[in-house]
């Protein structure tokens, strides 16, 4: 057409519009595959993505990287001047079990460490209570005491290496005991660097591991962010985490915006108990999914630093820009993860650590391809690791930040999914706000109707898995080799706690006891409290024992 | 198939006994996503379901298993703790006379430990990306045989 008349065409606006009605018919006349064409998420999604999809200001939207909004990744040079942190998730049997792998992934060129605890321990219950029965050292390492811990970290130069532990209704205990464990070995609380997930909001709607009702978990999270901006001021004291949500069901959005509401909610407390904003901000980092859709999980961690810079900044009054910031640590999604086929698991975590990677993570663990049938192997965590080892240094993808910006889809996603976070925090507020939400179930309601959502699509064959419902092989039953936890574990727990409580100094351990139950009583702060428990060798499940007394337990709405 | 087309429809149907489901999670584990996605697609397919919730001991789901009088009890475990907790469920189940309910379950449990629990009472147990369209007919076919013995003896 532009050949026949040149130099007559009144603007290059014209071609578009023509070009634009010849693709339209041409898609219209077209067939097309039989698939539904959405999100994982279930989102609706166009053919084509344009300027009208995504109509951006550069400057208040995007930024640059490092500054407000930070949309564009929270530092300056992101992965030029520092890749993001390894941190493979590792913990199982015992203390000294767990030490050996620690050890193992440092050797392998892990730069961080990030602690998984057994169900006992998560629940606050030591190795030898009746619920632990069966339960020790399975999931994750069985840490009862400061004695293990010490065995846990033993050999390990704690004022180097940053240490992340999940765990949530006990953590100031768990907290307190790696900072005694610290003081042991003659490390400054000044120099310890690590976090806590210490999200318990997350708990109550999708985790499930807490240890007592929310007002006074709130206040135990206040005193851990107090006591800390004093004396662990390298602690990041809360991780707060969408990742739960996600794999309990939810979809991106709700991820997003269930986690952001978690965290607008603990800044609330902290402002509320009489901390200044910008002294706890800062400390607080964040733990997302990194699911199957490559685009839209690249577009929920942009959004994520968008809304919470804002939030942070236009309504919390932080003047302190590393309050606006979004750091976070990312998992490849465990739910994505089959039991069909496992070696094909190793494919999807690459591409959910590329979409991490390419979403501005600061750190990442790529989950091993035999999760769902157990622990996994020292091979199959190694090829996990590798995995980020060859992103990193094969891709060249970590030389650019944040090579998407700018991408029509990409930026119109990451518009869409800061609008559904801001419906949800809306309906969240006209619902009373996060505590009411969680005591009525309904943010717990609202996951479990996207989990339902999901299974009926897989079912239907609406949504594909390969060696699922597509692609299936015979019955044949994975070969590869599985990870087991000799029952020996819970005999030796019993035995060590056993002779921690004959050998300790009984009367000191139970004066120790008192003071938190009469700290639980008062406004004296937990977390010091429990750092002199630690050091008396009082138990997790001793001083959670307390807790449970004075603070009640908590119990889960109905919502089936 | 859609979810809802097995459920009872016929007038025939409609006087057929309906089978009561109780899906339990015993131990610690927080995991409940499939706990609750299976209960309420067995709900979807007719079945009238009781889900105990989360962190409950072996004693407290028998009692559940007594009192709502359910002809089918399914464990959900993702900790790793089920060689412990299944047998344990069992003998409660078996010494409050429930020795007749049909025991299943799932969760993340490895080929090996699923035929010891085979032998120990746990007629079939599901694993990852089983479809609640074959555990619902499963059920339905293991009760109908069940109901239909129980009526030739009578």
């Amino acid at each position: 057409m532009s050949e026949k008349r040149p130099g007559v065409l009144p603007t290059g606006t014209v071609v578009r519009v023509d070009a634009q009605a010849q693709w339209d018919a041409a898609v219209r006349s077209s067939k097309s595959r039989e698939a539904s064409f959405t999100s994982v998420s279930g989102s609706p999604l166009k053919p084509l993505y344009g300027p009208e999809d995504a109509q951006l200001d550069v400057e208040r939207d995007l930024g640059l990287p490092g500054s407000f909004p930070f949309t564009r990744g929270v530092h300056p040079t992101m992965y030029r001047g520092r890749l993001w942190t390894m941190r493979q998730f590792a913990g199982f049997g015992s203390a000294q079990q767990t030490n050996q792998r620690f050890k193992f992934l440092l050797e392998h060129g892990q730069t961080g460490l990030s602690t998984a605890f057994d169900f006992p321990t998560l629940m606050g219950y030591d190795s030898d209570h009746p619920y632990s029965e069966g339960e020790v050292g399975q999931v994750g390492v069985a840490i009862s005491s400061l004695e293990d811990m010490q065995t846990l970290m033993a050999g390990i130069p704690m004022q180097e290496v940053s240490t992340s532990m999940t765990i949530n209704g006990p953590a100031p205990i768990l907290l307190a005991f790696y900072i005694a464990c610290g003081e042991r070995a003659g490390v400054d609380p000044k120099l310890l660097r690590g976090t806590v997930q210490n999200d318990i909001l997350k708990e109550y709607q999708a985790q499930h591991a807490w240890l007592v009702p929310p007002e006074p978990a709130l206040r135990m999270i206040c005193d851990v962010m107090g006591y800390c901006a004093q004396r662990v001021p390298q602690w990041n004291t809360i991780s707060i985490s969408g990742y739960h949500i996600r794999e309990a069901g939810s979809t991106a959005a709700q991820e997003l915006a269930f986690t952001l509401a978690n965290g607008m909610e603990y800044v609330r407390r902290g402002v509320a108990a009489g901390l200044a904003v910008d002294d706890f901000a800062p400390r607080l980092s964040f733990f997302f999914d990194s699911h199957i859709d490559f685009f839209e999980e690249i577009a929920k961690f942009r959004a994520a630093r968008r809304i919470w810079a804002r939030k942070l900044r236009d309504e919390f009054g932080a003047k302190d820009p590393r309050s606006w910031m979004v750091r976070f640590h990312t998992q490849t999604a465990g739910v994505t993860l089959t039991a069909q086929q496992p070696e094909n698991n190793i494919v999807r975590t690459a591409f959910e650590a590329l979409a991490a990677v390419l979403g501005g993570t600061q750190s990442l663990h790529t989950n091993s391809m035999d999760e769902t049938l157990s622990l996994p192997t020292e091979k199959a965590v190694k090829i996990a690791l590798r995995t980020q080892q060859i992103i990193a240094e094969e891709t060249e993808v970590a030389h650019v930040i944040d090579p998407l910006a700018g991408s029509y889809f990409v930026e119109a996603s990451t518009q869409r999914l800061e609008d559904e976070a801001q419906a949800y925090f809306d309906e969240i507020e006209r619902r009373g706000g996060i505590v009411p939400c969680i005591e009525a179930g309904w943010i717990q309601k609202e996951i479990h109707r996207s989990a339902v959502a999901y299974q009926r699509a897989v079912e239907h064959d609406e949504k594909k898995i390969v060696g699922v419902n597509c692609y299936q092989e015979s019955d044949a039953g994975p070969t590869i080799e599985l990870h087991r936890i000799d029952k020996s574990v819970e005999q030796d727990q019993r035995a060590r706690l056993a002779a921690l409580r004959a050998r300790r100094d009984a009367r000191r351990a139970q004066r120790e006891l008192d003071l938190i139950r009469a700290a639980c009583r008062s406004r004296e702060n937990l977390l010091e409290r429990f750092v002199a428990a630690a050091h008396a060798d009082c138990t997790l499940g001793e001083i959670a024992q307390v807790l449970r007394e004075e603070f009640g337990k908590y119990k889960e709405p109905k919502i089936l | 198939m859609s979810a809802t087309s097995t459920t009872t429809g016929s007038s025939a149907d409609a006087t057929r006994r309906r089978i009561r489901v109780l899906i339990g999670k015993p131990g610690l584990d927080g995991h409940d996503r499939g706990a609750k996605t299976v209960a309420t697609a067995l709900r979807d397919f007719g079945m009238e379901v009781v889900y105990t919730g989360l962190h409950q001991t072996p004693e407290m789901i028998a009692e559940v298993a007594v009192q709502e009088d359910v002809d089918v009890v399914g464990l959900s475990i993702l900790s790793g703790a089920h060689m412990s907790l299944f047998p344990r469920v069992r003998k409660e189940l078996l010494s409050r006379n429930m020795g007749h309910v049909l025991l299943t379950g799932g969760g993340i449990i490895p080929a090996e430990d699923i035929e010891t629990l085979q032998q120990d009472g746990f007629t079939r147990l599901f694993g990852p990306g089983t479809r609640t369209e074959d555990i619902a007919k499963w059920i339905e076919e293991q009760m109908q045989r069940r109901w239909a013995s129980e009526g030739d003896q009578a």
